[in-house]
């Protein structure tokens, strides 16, 4: 017996061992890692600046100066999709990973707890469900101006609710089962019950609903974006990228095409991530 | 020619793991009037047999590699899928182990009953709604189901398991079927409840002239029943027999294992030692639900416990015994404290427990664990027998980073399993080693009382043995108190020193085991005692006609 066999690895440890086998699920993290690299080194890297815009040159086809072309300004698309990209990932995972955070506590001590307190928790995620979303962005802006960190707030307030919901009804089943009444006649608290053995075996679902709400958060950044409510040119987003590149479609495909492929590649990587995940997060599937 | 031949069937099953012999070179036949029966543990195939004969297996990962079933001449391993319906609807039934999940809840008893007959695959056994009607209201009533009329359009939740069992068994018969596929039928039911089904089984069989497959784990429970003995083991047949030939004078050893693991007798050397305090003392303790949300709305109050007294001697094992739904164990989960209690006092070892909140339950909780009865779910899927081991030595202090290891050594080695299988999850044990993975941790904190809820129900016969003896090594070896609650008698009266029998939330009868079983004063005790089934088939065929 050696002395790894003897430590024990956690959920954590086997998971990254089941992980690193499956190839589709390592391509997507590279294809992510890659994608948050180049954002983070882009203002370096970039080969024009974002708003460097050439007038003369308008929109033209992919060249060697401009590998992805330009767009009716003459700015250089792939200087935009770079930039681009830093605001879709960070909205992508702030608001997200803000949506996780809240909805999966809300959801597991809503669920755990039950009685009065989860009639309550669970109204006013019903209430904030009723709130028109449009103006309680609106409301926000007003009130707060416009800035970057208010669209993360905004995003992240709607998106926690339905992960509160999936969460809750996870955790509602869960607490019947025999091994959390076990754990709770071992004495442990009602916080470590929830943190160990409630919360582990809801990551299910909720990695599957996360791969889903990140690249929904994107889309929903350019749609207030488009509507003057995000980022505002000539700062850009994929989304709005996309939305700019559907208005000239006809005459200027690439403009469409090239930020499409871009936040469809993470798309799917997204996917191949998160469904490697949920497999090497649970121990029934087998290792190899 | 009997009426089921099956000739050297082959079930194998293609898994990631390579080839598992499911079913290894399987010959038997069964003939009408006739009852086999096919036991062994879980995992020996039995079930496996008879569900490739009506193509019930999933194909792939299963796939039939050889032999032949003939039914009345026709092979029913070659037949077209229309045949198959027609075998499966007119000719062979099934009846499936539970009765809570074989029946589709939103479809009333009645209209699934008639199913069969109005949607029959073959046109000329059609019958019409009326008349499947009155066929079906004939049948329930056969089956023992009181004003089958109105219960026709009942709904399965409105019935009891017992009476599921009876409706399937219904459904099982109602196009007559010749041959009768019986699957663990009273594995999931009350002692009482199995004795009036296996009986209800033989009287059906005699009076329809059909032949009966009874699959069960327990040899026990088939002694009444069987005319001739499959014993099954690893997809192979152990040995094959007459009732009476396998009881009296098997020759296998397979065969003797099994019988030897039923539980029989009294325990070796009961407990006797009278101490001045008892361990645990509850005094009128009541436990009430609330039926279905507000009281008010629906004013159903369960009293689940209703008025219950008893003390637990140091050392001792008191076997607590009733039927489902007696409340036996929310008694169990009160005294823990897990069942929020209405009124009444515990205490341990002279300290009040009824009263205290979470916090000041911290540290009496180390000393009183609980034994649960489903082994797939008492313990967390996501945590290693390490880790699960560890949790309770780490919360309450009992360990440190440097003695983890060797105590959970230790532990692995009281409860019999090999130091190796630490950094396993549960789904890769069996039933009995998950038990034992949850005996250690209740054992972990070094309690001083396990209050162990129904420890061996959903195990086999032989490993139910083996855990058993594993209780009663640790209650000696750790001087522990355990309160055993349990539907099975004979279990019961095998592992402890006195026993108390508990009905519709009161404590009706209790004693030294042995004098209560020789002289049970309530009328309700001797109903149970009579209906445990006696593994020795002579004496059990008397005993079955006699009910």
């Amino acid at each position: 017996m050696t002395t790894v066999e003897q430590q024990g690895t956690s959920l954590w440890q086997d998971a990254w061992i089941k992980l690193s086998k499956n190839y589709l699920a390592l391509f997507g993290l590279v294809i992510i890692g890659l994608l948050c690299v180049l954002s983070v080194l882009t203002p370096w890297i970039a080969p024009y600046g974002y708003e460097e815009q050439n007038l003369l040159l308008g929109a033209t086809s992919p060249s060697s100066e401009h590998w992805l072309g330009t767009d009716v300004f003459g700015r250089d698309m792939l200087t935009r999709i770079m930039y681009g990209g830093r605001v879709s990932l960070t909205v992508g995972f702030i608001a997200t990973a803000v949506a996780l955070l809240i909805g999966v506590l809300w959801g597991a001590v809503a669920g755990y707890v039950g009685g009065r307190l989860d009639a309550m928790m669970m109204r006013i995620v019903d209430i904030m469900y009723a709130l028109p979303f449009m103006i309680f962005i609106v409301l926000l802006m007003v009130v707060f101006g416009r800035n970057i960190l208010l669209l993360f707030i905004a995003i992240g307030a709607v998106e926690w609710l339905t992960m509160a919901r999936i969460v809750r009804g996870q955790v509602m089943s869960l607490r019947k089962q025999e091994f959390v009444e076990a754990a709770h006649s071992l004495g442990l608290s009602q916080w470590t019950i929830i943190r160990r053995h409630i919360i582990p075996n809801t990551l299910g679902p909720v990695i599957v609903y996360t791969t889903l709400t990140i690249p929904s958060v994107m889309l929903l950044e350019a749609f207030l974006s488009f509507l003057g409510l995000g980022i505002q040119p000539p700062q850009s987003s994929w989304g709005l990228l996309i939305n700019y590149g559907v208005e000239t479609m006809e005459e200027y495909p690439w403009l469409l095409i090239f930020p499409g492929v871009t936040l469809s590649l993470t798309l799917f990587a997204l996917n191949f991530l998160g469904d490697g995940l949920r497999d090497a997060l649970d121990p029934r599937v087998s290792k190899d | 020619m009997a009426l089921l031949e099956v000739e050297g069937l082959k079930v194998y099953f293609h898994t990631r793991n390579g080839v598992v012999k499911a079913v290894d070179n399987v010959s038997f036949s069964v003939d009408s009037g006739e009852t086999l029966a096919i036991v062994g543990e879980s995992g020996s195939g039995k079930s496996v047999t008879c569900y490739s004969l009506l193509d019930l297996l999933p194909q792939p990962p299963a796939k039939i590699e050889g032999g032949s079933a003939l039914f009345d001449g026709e092979d029913l391993l070659q037949c077209d899928r229309s045949s198959m319906r027609h075998y499966r609807a007119n000719e062979i039934a099934v009846i499936f182990q539970d009765p809570m999940t074989s029946l589709n809840p939103f479809i009333s008893i009645g209209e699934q009953l008639i199913e069969p007959l109005i949607y029959n695959p073959d046109s000329d056994r059609r019958k019409s709604r009326e008349d499947a009607r009155a066929r079906a209201i004939k049948l329930l009533d056969e089956v023992g189901i009181i004003d089958p009329q109105s219960r026709f359009d009942s709904y399965p939740h409105e019935f009891s398991g017992g009476m599921r069992q009876r409706v399937m068994i219904a459904m099982a018969l109602i196009n007559e079927p010749r041959l009768l596929i019986c699957d663990e039928p009273t594995t999931a039911l009350d002692v009482t409840i199995q004795a009036q089904i296996l009986e209800l089984i033989k009287k059906l069989q005699q009076s329809h002239d059909i032949a009966v497959i009874f699959i069960s784990h327990d040899l026990g429970v088939v002694a009444g029943i069987a005319d001739k003995i499959l014993v099954m083991c690893e997809g192979t047949i152990r040995e094959t027999g007459d009732t009476d030939t396998i009881f009296y004078n098997s020759k296998n050893d397979y065969t003797k294992k099994l019988l030897a693991a039923i539980p029989e007798g009294a325990k070796i050397s009961p407990n006797s030692k009278k101490q001045d305090r008892p361990l645990v003392e509850v005094t009128d303790l009541k436990t009430y639900f609330r039926h279905g949300g507000k009281a008010t709305q629906h004013g159903g109050i369960i009293k689940a416990v209703d008025g219950v007294s008893l003390e637990i001697q140091r050392g001792e094992i008191l076997g607590l015994v009733g039927e489902s739904g007696s409340g036996k164990s929310t008694l169990g989960r009160s005294i823990l404290q897990l069942a929020p209690t209405t009124a009444g006092l515990v205490n341990f070892d002279g300290q009040p427990l009824t009263g205290l909140n979470a916090k000041q339950m911290v540290p009496w909780r180390r000393k009183m664990q609980m034994i649960f009865q489903d082994p797939y779910a008492s313990l967390n899927p996501r945590m290693t027998v390490y880790q699960t081991l560890a949790e309770p030595l780490l919360y309450h202090g009992l360990a440190n980073s440097k003695t983890i290891e060797q105590q959970i050594r230790q532990l692995m080695d009281d409860v019999g399993l090999a130091h190796g299988q630490m950094r396993k999850y549960p789904h890769e044990f069996s039933g009995g080693q998950r038990q034992r993975i949850a005996i250690g941790r209740a054992i972990a904190t070094k309690p001083e009382l396990i209050i162990a809820d129904e420890p061996v129900s959903a195990l086999d016969v032989t490993i139910q043995a083996q855990i058993l003896d594993l209780i009663l090594n640790l209650v000696e070896r750790h001087n522990l108190t355990m309160l055993f609650i349990s539907h099975d008698l004979s279990v019961v009266r095998c592992i402890s020193d006195r026993v108390m029998v508990m009905n519709k939330g009161v404590i009706i009868e209790q004693g030294n085991t042995e004098a209560l079983w020789k002289n049970p004063q309530q009328a309700y005790t001797q109903q149970l005692l009579k209906a445990i089934p006696i593994a020795d088939p002579k004496l059990e065929r008397s005993r079955l006609s006699g009910l």
